[in-house]
């Protein structure tokens, strides 16, 4: 039996005007934090809702625990997402209840435990972010970085197998950053989940992610560990990780010849 | 028009798509009873002021018009089938609309924008069953009651009116309006009536916000739609309604 709790094959994925993904290859070993990084409209977030299943790809495939999720009905859906906890860029608390409830949402819609259980539990999950003493808290009141801790604790109420995370650092500011940073390392390791974790932020990811798949163009332009992204030598990898203006990603979106365009203007 | 019969058969797909939620959603009925304290209870009192308005305004017009017949007695007949048949649902109706509706249409659209829909679906819960499904029964539910309500205060507007200030028989007004309303045609299709705008408006409110675009500008328009679509929704529907009623 294979290691790996996630993979995805050929996957091949678009819209009515253009293709995002052309043939991606990933696989996500158990256990491991890895991480899904590449530029803004490169379709990392997509990929996530593909693993999700939110959306059916063109061609190809995504394995979840050994099956195909775009072949699964509703209900092998369902079952699948159970295993999966999932964080929203801007956290996607639910705006009518409080941190206590949101955190309680998916423990009440898929548990009988008694009320007293799910008391602990919730406050055990928001102690395991630092934010036991917010529980009475509406989602209005919170600061960015503790919406994104509330979601992270909502994520991983039923102890899931997968963790994904869709972009955890935007926003934030380098205290919450770090926060969120250690929280996902050590979420992973203490349930033994999978955490995939789609970033454009270098060094943060560089820093406790086992392994990093570059998107560019729609296919893995590199794969490797931090150590390896961090020396190599591929234009790509080498302009994003140390953020170079110009390269093989241009500064300037294609346009006309910038003189002709000034001097052919008419008023 | 190919983008109206798409959005037709998005909104029919929706509406199989509630029906066949429904069970789930009345599992836990706490939540249907809290979208109708939202959508009923809280338009209570937009429904009360208007309809005892409506039916001051529609007595004081009554009584001028048949008092040149020689019939003012008959202000009470006129009033009660004028609003029991036709501005007891329709006008609640409209204020629905404009109340209710675009409330859910507002909070669903934003619920879609925060991505909320999609924090549920990613827990393995149905926004249908969980959201939509419940507000959609506390529609339906709520809109009959207010229509009756409505009729209720509208015809003690118009008794205040019509007996205090100017003067018509106390007795007249009550026992002309006992003989000639009828219970199965005239208040029972009043009931249906609602019913049948309680389904559209609320349909109408939830498709637009489950299918309006993820923005300010898209929430915002997909609002503005809700009341348009469903005043229109009504209107038309009263007079096919009426018609069937009137001849079958």
């Amino acid at each position: 039996m294979t290691n790996n709790i996630v993979e995805i094959d050929n996957l091949s994925f678009g819209y009515k005007t253009r293709m995002l993904h052309k043939g991606i290859n990933m696989s996500f070993p158990r256990g491991k934090v890895v991480a899904i990084m590449g530029g803004s409209g490169s379709g990392k977030t997509t990929l996530l809702r593909l693993i999700g299943g939110q959306l059916r790809p063109t061609k190809g495939e995504v394995r979840v625990t050994g099956k195909v999720v775009h072949q699964q009905n509703r209900s092998g859906l369902y079952d699948l997402r159970r295993k999966m906890g999932m964080l929203f860029q801007r956290g996607a608390l639910f705006s009518d209840l409080c941190v206590f409830d949101n955190v309680a949402f998916p423990i009440r819609e898929h548990t009988d435990l008694p009320l007293s259980m799910i008391h602990d539990l919730v406050l055990m999950k928001l102690n395991a972010v630092g934010l036991r003493g917010a529980h009475k808290m509406m989602p209005a009141e919170l600061s960015g970085g503790m919406a994104r801790r509330v979601a992270l604790a909502r994520a991983v109420a039923l102890d899931p197998d997968i963790i994904m995370y869709d972009e955890p650092f935007a926003g934030l500011d380098p205290i919450s950053m770090s926060v969120i940073c250690d929280l996902i390392r050590t979420l992973n390791d203490t349930l033994g989940a999978t955490s995939i974790i789609v970033t454009h932020d270098v060094e943060e990811t560089f820093s406790f992610a086992d392994y990093v798949y570059f998107v560019a163009n729609g296919v893995v332009a590199a794969e490797g560990t931090p150590d390896d992204l961090r020396n190599s030598d591929l234009p790509f990898v080498h302009q994003f990780v140390h953020g170079e203006k110009d390269g093989p990603v241009p500064f300037h979106y294609p346009a006309p010849d910038y003189r002709a365009e000034l001097m052919g203007y008419k008023a | 028009m190919i983008d109206r019969l798409w959005r037709l058969g998005s909104g029919m797909r929706l509406f199989m798509l509630i029906i066949v939620s429904s069970g789930e959603s009345f599992r836990r009925l706490h939540l249907t009873i809290r979208e109708i304290y939202f959508t009923g209870v809280l338009s209570m009192q937009i429904i009360l002021v208007s309809g005892f308005f409506v039916g001051m305004v529609l007595a004081l017009q009554m009584f001028y018009v048949l008092r040149q017949f020689g019939s003012p007695d008959y202000t009470g007949v006129v009033l009660a089938l004028s609003i029991i048949r036709e501005l007891g649902p329709v006008v609640t109706a409209l204020l629905f609309a404009g109340r209710a509706g675009t409330a859910i249409t507002a909070e669903i659209g934003l619920m879609k924008a925060n991505e909320e829909l999609s924090a549920m679906e990613m827990m393995a819960v149905s926004p249908i069953a969980r959201v939509v499904a419940p507000r959609f029964w506390a529609g339906v539910i709520s809109m009959p009651i207010l229509a009756v309500m409505f009729s209720m205060v509208g015809i003690l507007g118009g008794y205040l009116v019509a007996v205090p200030m100017l003067g018509v028989d106390d007795g007249a007004f009550w026992s002309q309006m006992q003989a000639q309303v009828d219970f199965r045609f005239d208040i029972l299709n009043s009931v249906i009536k609602s019913l049948v705008f309680g389904v559209a408006c609320t349909m109408i409110a939830l498709f637009e916000g489950f299918d309006a675009p993820p923005t300010a500008e898209g929430v915002s328009y997909a609002t503005t739609r809700t009341v348009v679509t469903s005043s229109l929704a009504i209107l038309g529907l009263d007079f096919i309604l009426t018609s069937l009623m009137l001849t079958v």
